[in-house]
């Protein structure tokens, strides 16, 4: 494997020795329990067809554990414990108790299509990081994560008027994340930008604010598009084994 | 491509209509100076861009059928997006109605309960602003048309993840000398040299800018924008050049965020390729939309004499 995944080397799995002696050399220190035995009998059996069953998921099953994910990731260049690879791996397995360590990074995948343009298999591991953040919230592992709350709020305003006016988007998630509007380098942009803009430009913006930008005879296209989500929601929520949701997820 | 370049339907997308605005008018105001015609999809939609994507793929690809289809019904034949998001969407959607049944049956479903024609793959051709200049005028032609040069100008030039990656939803590139390369884009550089720019050897062409969180994982996002950054500097570059609003805002934001947040304070500045055009074709620095970037070029350009 061309990478060195010092990660899995984690803390807990370390023993101190203080005094070892082995055939009459000291090996005391830090032992990893990596190598050591250990039974293991929580498999979840199912857990690949689950995430093959969200979308970008369906190709899991090729992967060979080469490693070339991992070794082109944005994110693990920036995070060791981002490991693409190790996750299939686990997925495959059905090892969810040990997936689960992870799951508050999982979602941090930023798309950069690095892993599936290196991919010797067509795994898609941008899909599968995407299905699996998918599968930890609907399984209710973790809440709603920052990057899928600002997936939702995009897409309810695409799915209602066919386009995104970008300052009520963003308000919409400052606002659902709890975050406040006014962060200092957004307020040294606006004022940057408000100093050197024409009014009638300025104004147009405003009005764009005001009157949002949308796609003419988008209705038809709007109740399709809406059925057609929550469809696949309820279709997802099977796969997974759970009954209809007991909110709508697109506001 | 090149004969039909010369007027080409144009996809702006939503974020040339908001944070990219400037890109929008580089882009029409160069058009204008070089004797292209933008005609504008009619009732066109988003994209589903990266969000309506993670949500499900076949909607996405369903939402970016519906423009190709007006742009079918339009009686164009090439659909220009400037916005690398839209672009590679355009072109996915292209990929997976023609490789990938279960797509192609979604996309026909949603457009016959809408109403509309499902648009089929290959019936129009989609390129980026980038294959748009370089198909109907290219460096040489540019080269003759260059009013004001860039005069020496050092460049860095980013292309971010969406214009090259994954290659199999760009058959048209990695097809020799002539073709865009997947790995090591070269057609702005190539446009921008003919311009009079210096293009700086910059080894993260198509590195991260972590758009996809620049808002919901802005940590993430500033460090990979700043490593940009700094390496831009490190290379001796005064300008990077653009080619996608999504990577140029988030640039230029996390450019003052980095300052305010880390205490990191870089100096290069972020222009579209389209401004640096103009502004080579001889276009003032307000036709090409300089006051509208976050980042204020101005006191650069005038030290140049663009200004």
């Amino acid at each position: 494997m061309p990478i060195h995944e010092k990660s899995l080397i984690r803390k807990e799995d370390l023993r101190r020795q203080e005094h070892l002696v082995l055939e009459g050399v000291d090996v005391s220190g830090d032992w990893s329990t990596f190598i050591g035995a250990r039974v293991l009998t929580d498999y979840n059996e199912r857990l690949q067809d689950e995430i093959a069953a969200l979308p970008g998921g369906e190709n899991i099953h090729r992967c060979w554990q080469c490693g070339s994910c991992t070794n082109a990731c944005t994110v693990n260049a920036i995070n060791p414990d981002f490991n693409p690879r190790y996750w299939i791996y686990l997925i495959r397995l059905g090892m969810e108790q040990e997936l689960l360590r992870d799951k508050e990074i999982i979602w941090q995948c930023v798309s950069c299509h690095k892993c599936t343009y290196a991919c010797p298999r067509d795994v898609v591991p941008e899909g599968v990081m995407k299905a699996t953040a998918q599968w930890l919230e609907l399984k209710g592992h973790v809440p709603t994560n920052p990057s899928m709350a600002f997936d939702e709020e995009f897409s309810a305003q695409v799915f209602a008027t066919g386009r995104i006016e970008e300052g009520r988007l963003l308000r919409r998630f400052f606002r659902r994340t709890g975050q406040p509007l006014a962060q200092p380098w957004l307020v040294a942009i606006v004022r940057g930008l408000v100093a050197r803009l024409p009014v009638g430009l300025l104004a147009r913006l405003g009005l764009a604010a005001l009157v949002h930008p949308r796609t003419p005879r988008w209705g038809r296209v709007r109740r399709v598009v809406h059925d057609y989500v929550e469809t696949q929601n309820t279709r997802r929520r099977a796969a997974l084994g759970l009954g209809p949701a007991s909110k709508e997820t697109a506001p | 491509m090149t004969d039909t370049c010369r007027e080409v339907a144009y996809y702006p997308g939503c974020a040339l209509e908001g944070t990219g605005h400037a890109y929008d008018r580089s882009t029409r105001a160069v058009g204008k100076a070089l004797g292209l015609r933008l005609v504008e999809l009619e009732g066109w939609n988003c994209c589903g861009a990266m969000e309506v994507k993670n949500i499900d793929p076949k909607l996405q690809t369903f939402l970016s059928a519906r423009n190709l289809g007006i742009a079918r019904r339009m009686g164009q034949r090439t659909v220009m997006a400037p916005c690398n998001g839209c672009y590679h969407n355009l072109k996915k959607a292209e990929y997976d109605l023609a490789h990938d049944p279960a797509s192609r049956a979604t996309v026909a479903e949603l457009a016959a309960r809408s109403g509309e024609t499902p648009y089929a793959a290959g019936e129009v051709e989609t390129i980026h602003a980038l294959d748009w200049i370089r198909a109907a005028i290219g460096p040489e032609g540019l080269k003759a048309r260059i009013r004001r040069s860039l005069a020496g100008l050092k460049v860095a030039n980013y292309y971010g993840c969406m214009y090259s990656r994954p290659r199999h939803i760009f058959p048209e590139k990695d097809q020799g000398p002539d073709s865009e390369s997947t790995s090591k884009p070269h057609f702005m550089d190539d446009l921008l040299a003919a311009a009079g720019a210096v293009n700086v050897e910059y080894p993260l062409k198509t590195a991260c800018c972590g758009g996809a969180h620049t808002l919901s994982d802005s940590d993430t996002s500033t460090r990979l924008v700043l490593n940009l950054l700094t390496t831009a500097e490190a290379c001796g570059a005064e300008v990077i050049a653009t080619e996608c609003p999504t990577c140029h805002s988030g640039l230029e934001m996390h450019q003052a965020r980095a300052a305010r947040v880390f205490g990191k304070a870089t100096r290069v500045k972020i222009l579209y390729f389209t401004q640096l055009l103009g502004l080579a074709l001889g276009l003032s620095a307000r036709a090409v939309g300089i006051h509208e970037n976050f980042a204020d070029a101005r006191d650069l350009l005038r030290a140049k004499g663009l200004g």
